[in-house]
């Protein structure tokens, strides 16, 4: 459904991708591991139509769309939840859902998505009035889940979304995810949290210094000896 | 000390600074936004002063209703300014935004004196020398008018930004301009009209001014100046701030001059202070408000 074949990008003249290629296959959920700096960031960002690639094609259902603006990739039903969350701390719970929903074919049905968002997340329906800012970490990050299900994604990309999160909590959000994704959405995970993403996930990548070095199941990779000393210190 | 003269001066002030608030509220809005000062602020509103006297010259329609079309022109001009020179200059530092701007400045007013001419003009408005007597006030209908206008509009536009998908768009990308790109905003589409609505406000208010005071094309530099004030005291950004800052603005500059001479009377000193000094009541309350309160009244919310 997904593929980004070969793409470099740089900041001025720093190269922060060298020729990153994946594949997200439809109904999958797909793990990108690695260390920070490693251009894991990056990788969503310029798949979200934020960072140009220099070179490489980003493909969704074989159309070309890395050239298009975000506005329009979003459109497309590639969304991304990304690092530190990004609400509109000074808009309520509600606007911020709205938000979620902007172009014609998701404000459609604004209704519909808001209740299975608060269906998803009780909590948000309990603070609908309250403004974004005032949410705590958790509640925060329901927010912006559930304001990228807002825009119907079919393509659903998560930015470290257990950053900063109790265990406790990491467990309801991952939990979170498996439901969205058993309910038909493909998922695309960026993670520090190696563990819980890469038993979550059907696939995963390791990217390390702005290129993939390994690929592989999820309980394959977990299994690697060099993932196990990297990432997991056994 | 006249109290009657010092009332008379202070309500006259008060109606003018629902002017004020109206074209601080636009400069508060783009800065809000965009982090950017419309250093041409004042020559925008002497083109919607001039686009209202146009319009009176040729039609008679008088300015308080032809203000509407002086708001329509000046969205477009601020649409357009915005997409060709803004844009290009979010990212830049603050000091490198002030050029472009001041450049825009200069080529509105240069513009409006190859148009309409170097002179000031006093249009005569149907209005313009009508009044009404309250006790031993008098209420110039002109500014009344211009008041209750001014304050319809602002309402109109809080109201805008409240409850409208583009309002609510404004205020998230002014909030957070990564998130709303990745929820799939137009931002540059958001931001064009964010800056439409500012300039069309001072459009506006140029507008309404035409039946108070004559216009040249040099008047719009002590405007960009006084919004500029009216923005700092109310807080960068807050529009409760302009709003209530027009006010403050538009009082003190009325009585400040009558006041202060009342001041030099008492101490013995035989000076007047002249009216036409006004700016220097404003420039005062700019100091003092940036050494005590230097985020402003409304300000001091970190972003």
């Amino acid at each position: 459904m997904l593929s980004v074949k070969g793409i470099e990008v740089f900041y001025g003249d720093l190269q922060a991708l060298r020729g990153v290629s994946l594949e997200v296959n439809q109904g999958e959920i797909v793990t990108i591991v690695g260390s920070n700096g490693a251009g894991k960031s990056t990788t969503l960002m310029t798949i979200s139509g934020i960072y140009k690639p220099r070179r490489g094609e980003i493909q969704f259902h074989k159309e070309t769309i890395h050239p298009y603006p975000t506005a329009k990739i979003v459109s497309l039903g590639i969304v991304q939840i990304p690092e530190g969350r990004q609400l509109f701390p000074t808009l309520t719970v509600m606007e911020n859902l709205e938000m979620g929903s902007q172009f014609p074919k998701a404000k459609q049905v604004r209704k519909e998505s808001m209740e299975w968002v608060f269906k998803l997340f009780p909590r948000l329906e309990e603070r609908k009035k309250q403004l974004a800012g005032t949410l705590s970490g958790g509640e925060q990050q329901m927010l912006a889940i559930g304001r990228g299900l807002m825009a119907r994604p079919i393509l659903l990309m998560l930015d470290e979304p257990s950053l900063g999160l109790s265990p406790i909590l990491v467990k309801t959000i991952f939990d979170i995810i498996r439901e969205i994704n058993r309910q038909g959405t493909t998922i695309l995970l960026v993670e520090q949290n190696v563990f819980h993403s890469l038993s979550l996930s059907h696939r995963g990548y390791v990217l390390e210094n702005g290129s993939i070095t390994m690929s592989g199941t999820g309980q394959d990779l977990l299994k690697n000896q060099h993932i196990r000393q990297s990432y997991l210190g056994l | 000390m006249n109290l009657n003269l010092i009332l008379q001066l202070a309500l006259s002030g008060f109606l003018l600074g629902g002017v004020y608030s109206l074209i601080a509220l636009g400069l508060s809005l783009i800065f809000g936004v965009m982090r950017v000062i419309n250093f041409a602020h004042g020559e925008m509103m002497v083109w919607g002063m001039y686009v209202a006297y146009t319009i009176l010259l040729w039609t008679g329609v008088d300015p308080f209703f032809s203000f509407l079309v002086s708001a329509i022109i000046l969205f477009i001009l601020g649409y357009l300014l915005q997409r060709s020179v803004v844009n290009r200059i979010l990212d830049f530092p603050e000091a490198m935004q002030v050029l472009p701007l001041v450049g825009m400045a200069m080529v509105f007013e240069n513009s409006a004196r190859l148009i309409w001419g170097p002179d000031y003009i006093s249009p005569q408005s149907k209005f313009a020398l009508s009044s009404i007597s309250l006790g031993p006030l008098t209420i110039d209908t002109p500014r009344l008018m211009a008041f209750s206008i001014a304050i319809l509009i602002t309402v109109l536009v809080l109201v805008f930004l409240k409850k409208t998908d583009m309002g609510k768009s404004i205020r998230a990308a002014a909030d957070n301009r990564l998130g709303a790109f990745l929820v799939g905003t137009d931002v540059n589409k958001v931001y064009a009209v964010c800056f439409g609505i500012g300039t069309a406000c001072v459009g506006s208010a140029g507008g309404l001014l035409v039946p108070i005071m004559p216009l040249s094309p040099y008047i719009g530099a002590p405007f960009t100046l006084i919004s500029f004030i009216i923005v700092i005291l109310g807080g960068m950004g807050s529009l409760t701030g302009a709003m209530v800052g027009g006010f403050i603005i538009g009082v003190a500059e009325s009585i400040g001059p009558e006041v202060i001479t009342n001041i030099f009377h008492g101490l013995g000193v035989d000076l007047e202070f002249p009216h036409t000094m006004k700016q220097v009541v404003s420039f005062f309350i700019l100091i003092v408000i940036l050494i005590l309160r230097p985020q402003g009244l409304f300000g001091g919310k970190k972003r």
